[in-house]
């Protein structure tokens, strides 16, 4: 049984009926790193918003099944639903510098959490939130704890937010772009960490992007979107040996690669994006006709 | 100068300090950190040049310094022979036609309360061209941006047009070179390739000089013929992008290209 079962969940955006989601399905379980990925605007974020309960206002959820652990938390009334996922979910944001508060010492900003959330006592939050800092390897943990955000680099807030996001073992933690803002060579410190994290904490990561070099590296399943559709579902082996869907199969030919120049940085093609649109508006009228 | 010269842009041990706002004690002046540490290369005319680095090596500062949005100092540059280290405002002035440059965010680098038509049509006024309208025509279609864009506000367009758009109004001038600081880096891997396309057919048909700035060794491979790599104000490695690749000489750019995550599961990615 998957840690995280999705199944045809479907949201859009309020009062317009433009549809965000599309009958998205997938799972995740625990020890399992999938990618969610696809171009801006393909909902990645937004699945990972749905789950942790943040989409904006201006998002409904029109259908489906969100389960963790077997419980869907679109049936629970919402303090409940916010217990659930505060208790079992966590979140590593995209930019580490807004998702920190710039006036205040990180060592609250972990410990907050633990306390306000799950009741811990202050001194246990800050004992762990020291435990924490060493684990992301960071070398002075009281230094850093007094510190204000802008006293450090990127990978290091980068590394505080995945401390943040394991402080209070979490049995799912989404990813959203937690590398994008980073140059390379950080990149791949923060990659290795979160995947040495996720392996001995035996954690379901659910890791949003839209680079599938990440995706190799990082992954053992993911899930192509576009347009808020699942367009492939699969594992991370046989897509890089040979995409099924058409539109999977482009995204990666325009995957920049230097060691094959030739082959990669190519466009999507129009005729692609006209299948696949014409892909998604029949799944569409399908789930119409009910 | 009497006779044109062969390199456009010379760079000549350049060095750039700025105030360290984060030391700066309540009084007094902020401590200078060294951004620039002696840089020297010449871009020969038609050439296109990557310049990679990592964040703080100083890519876009030396790029600033090349356009003159930042005055060196210390060392010279030189454009078509002209030495601008440290010509004022006024001086630039007939020469920034010359030398445009394409920033890396759309969003904040073309006015939001502009339609793309005036966007583009501004600097051609500034530097008194005549027949606007059919210049602004000209360099939508050389970006391959519908005409009726130029009605549009840039909210109204995608992260790949809005790039676009600062592309036709880099070139909408005739420039000789142009500086692109991170263009494709917010981008998705499909507009990316096509905004690649789109400067590799602009170079080739317009015969411009083109500097590149990026952090993206395998983008860089695609477009560049030359790669300067820079770390801590300074140049680490600058060769031929093909001997580059085939076999980096700096400790750094083996590093670099090492952590670059290929699509490829088989990658020994240590």
């Amino acid at each position: 049984m998957s840690f995280l079962t999705i199944r045809n969940l479907s949201a859009e955006l309020k009062g317009h009926g433009v549809p965000l989601l599309r009958r998205v399905s997938l799972q995740v379980a625990a020890g399992e790193v999938r990618g969610l990925v696809g171009e801006s605007g393909a909902g990645k974020s937004m699945i990972g918003k749905a789950i942790l309960g943040i989409l904006p206002r201006a998002v409904a959820i029109t259908g489906g099944e969100i389960l963790l652990d077997g419980v869907d938390l679109l049936q629970l009334p919402p303090a409940q639903r916010r217990r659930r996922i505060g208790a079992s979910a966590a979140l590593i944001p995209q930019d580490p510098l807004t998702a920190l508060n710039p006036s205040r010492r990180i060592g609250g900003q972990i410990t907050d959490r633990l306390v306000d959330i799950l009741g811990w006592q202050r001194a246990r939050a800050e004992a762990r939130a020291r435990e924490l800092l060493a684990e992301v390897q960071i070398a002075e943990p009281e230094r850093v704890l007094r510190s204000y955000p802008h006293e450090l680099s990127g990978g290091m807030r980068q590394r505080i937010l995945i401390a943040s996001a394991f402080a209070a073992e979490p049995r799912l933690i989404v990813a959203d772009e937690p590398t994008t803002a980073l140059d390379v060579t950080v990149q791949k410190q923060i990659l290795k960490l979160i995947q040495a994290m996720q392996a001995r904490h035996g954690t379901a990561l659910l890791f949003v992007t839209h680079d599938l070099g990440v995706v190799s590296k990082v992954c053992q399943k993911l899930s192509v979107l576009y347009a808020g559709m699942v367009v492939e579902d699969t594992e991370v082996r046989p897509f890089f040996a040979g995409p099924k869907h058409a539109y999977s199969a482009a995204l990666l030919a325009a995957t920049p690669k230097y060691t094959d120049p030739a082959a990669s940085l190519q466009p999507v093609p129009e005729a692609v994006i006209e299948a696949v649109r014409r892909e998604v508006a029949d799944a569409d009228r399908r789930a119409g006709h009910g | 100068m009497a006779e044109p010269c062969a390199e456009l842009h010379v760079v000549e041990n350049l060095h750039l300090s700025l105030p360290d706002m984060t030391r700066k004690p309540i009084f007094g002046a902020a401590p200078r950190i060294e951004i620039l540490r002696g840089i020297s290369f010449a871009l020969a005319k038609g050439s296109v040049v990557g310049i990679v680095g990592g964040s703080g090596s100083g890519k876009s500062t030396l790029g600033r310094a090349m356009v003159r949005l930042l005055e060196p100092t210390g060392g010279r540059v030189l454009f078509d022979g002209i030495d601008i280290t440290h010509r004022g405002e006024a001086g630039l002035r007939p020469l920034r036609r010359r030398f445009q440059m394409i920033f890396q965010d759309p969003t904040s680098s073309l006015n939001p309360r502009h339609r793309v038509r005036t966007i583009i049509a501004e600097p051609l006024r500034l530097h008194g061209f005549a027949d606007i309208d059919a210049r602004v025509v000209r360099a939508l279609d050389q970006v391959g941006l519908a005409r009726e864009m130029a009605g549009r506000f840039p909210h109204e367009l995608s992260g790949g047009q809005r790039q676009r758009v600062g592309i036709a109004r880099a070139i909408a001038l005739e420039p000789d070179f142009i500086l692109a600081d991170e263009i494709v880096s917010g981008l998705d891997v499909s507009s990316q390739a096509q905004v690649l396309n789109l400067l590799e057919r602009l170079v080739r048909d317009l015969g411009l000089t083109l500097a590149f700035i990026s952090h993206d060794l395998s983008v860089i491979r695609r477009l560049c013929s030359r790669v300067i790599v820079l770390r801590q104000g300074a140049v680490v490695e600058d060769r031929p992008t093909a001997d580059l690749f085939a076999a980096p000489a700096a400790e750094y750019t083996r590093e670099l290209l090492a952590s670059i995550p290929l699509p490829d599961p088989d990658q020994t990615w240590g």
